[in-house]
């Protein structure tokens, strides 16, 4: 779902741009007060994670293939603060080493990707697992569905970003990359919900690490 | 003896990315978009390039270039996590 240059305004570009830069100034803030010992491993981790499980596409219908976004599940063990900073450093060496994602669509790919679908995937999951009473059901539940949420999230934003930029029209934008997305976001909900799975059966304590 | 949890982690990640010559080449979600759409043409080339496709340059087994690819990346974020994790730590602390 990078964006590359070309597909997007200048206003937008910008506009993003400044949202990015400023989620990220507070992600830094909030990051910073509240970080432990057992968060710093874990950043290091997600980032690996996130980089190399986004390089595997997988197929979907149609001759046409998803990849893992992962902002839900930074943020589903993280909090979507730090989710944004992982995803930031995912995007911005994606960007600037691999060429993957445009260089002035970057506050848009980390708008879309860091930050609506990191936000998106937390509060699902968090709805989710209060309505279970944080039963392994509900994790279980909630990070398939947060990171459902969250691809499908980020996938009608970046559609309204092409909107904007008159690219794609509304009418074509919204459907085409919300229906496609809902096919790749259940690859990410099972990715998502297999790693949490393994998370709560080996090291449950791990799912404790939130910062807010 | 047991590993540490994040050492298993990371363990993960670069089997991955060891994994990614087996990625599906079929264009993703927005790729599909743009061209059923026709908006692709749209998308302007990087003005540099230093790894562009995740193959690394001048390997002629594409799957090894892949690999090599996937590697550094995923070597470089891990750097990049951690830095700026230690960093926000100590910080705090100081």
């Amino acid at each position: 779902m990078h964006i590359p240059d070309g597909f997007i305004n200048v206003p937008v570009a910008v506009t993003t741009g400044a949202v990015a830069v400023a989620a990220v100034a507070v992600a830094v803030k909030v990051t910073n007060k509240k970080i432990g010992d057992k968060q710093v491993p874990m950043m290091g981790v997600l980032a690996a994670f996130i980089f190399a499980a986004q390089m595997l596409n997988f197929p979907v219908a149609g001759g046409t293939s998803g990849h893992f976004v992962g902002a839900a599940l930074a943020a589903i063990l993280l909090g979507p603060w730090a989710a944004i900073l992982i995803m930031s450093s995912v995007l911005i060496v994606q960007c600037l080493i691999f060429q993957d994602g445009g260089l002035l669509a970057l506050g848009a790919n980390i708008t879309n990707m860091g930050i609506i679908s990191g936000f998106v995937g937390y509060y699902i999951y968090k709805g989710i697992d209060i309505l279970f009473k944080h039963g392994r059901t509900g994790i279980m539940i909630g990070s398939f569905a947060g990171s459902w949420f969250g691809v499908v999230a980020a996938a009608l934003a970046c559609a309204a970003e092409l909107a904007i930029s008159g690219t794609s029209p509304w009418e074509v934008a919204i459907p085409a990359m919300g229906g496609v997305h809902m096919i790749i976001g259940v690859g990410e909900g099972l990715i998502t919900a297999t790693v949490l799975g393994l998370i709560m059966a080996v090291r449950s304590d791990l799912l404790k690490l939130q910062i807010t | 003896m047991k590993a540490r949890w994040w050492i298993t982690g990371l363990v993960v990640a670069f089997l991955l990315a060891l994994l990614s010559p087996i990625a599906s080449k079929f264009p993703d979600g927005l790729e599909r978009v743009a061209e059923d759409h026709g908006f692709i043409e749209k998308a302007a080339e990087a003005p540099f390039q230093v790894i562009p496709d995740y193959t690394f340059p001048g390997i002629e087994n594409e799957a090894i270039a892949t690999i090599i690819a996937g590697v550094l990346g995923t070597i470089l974020v891990t750097g990049l996590g951690f830095g700026l994790a230690y960093i926000l730590k100590s910080k705090h602390e100081a």
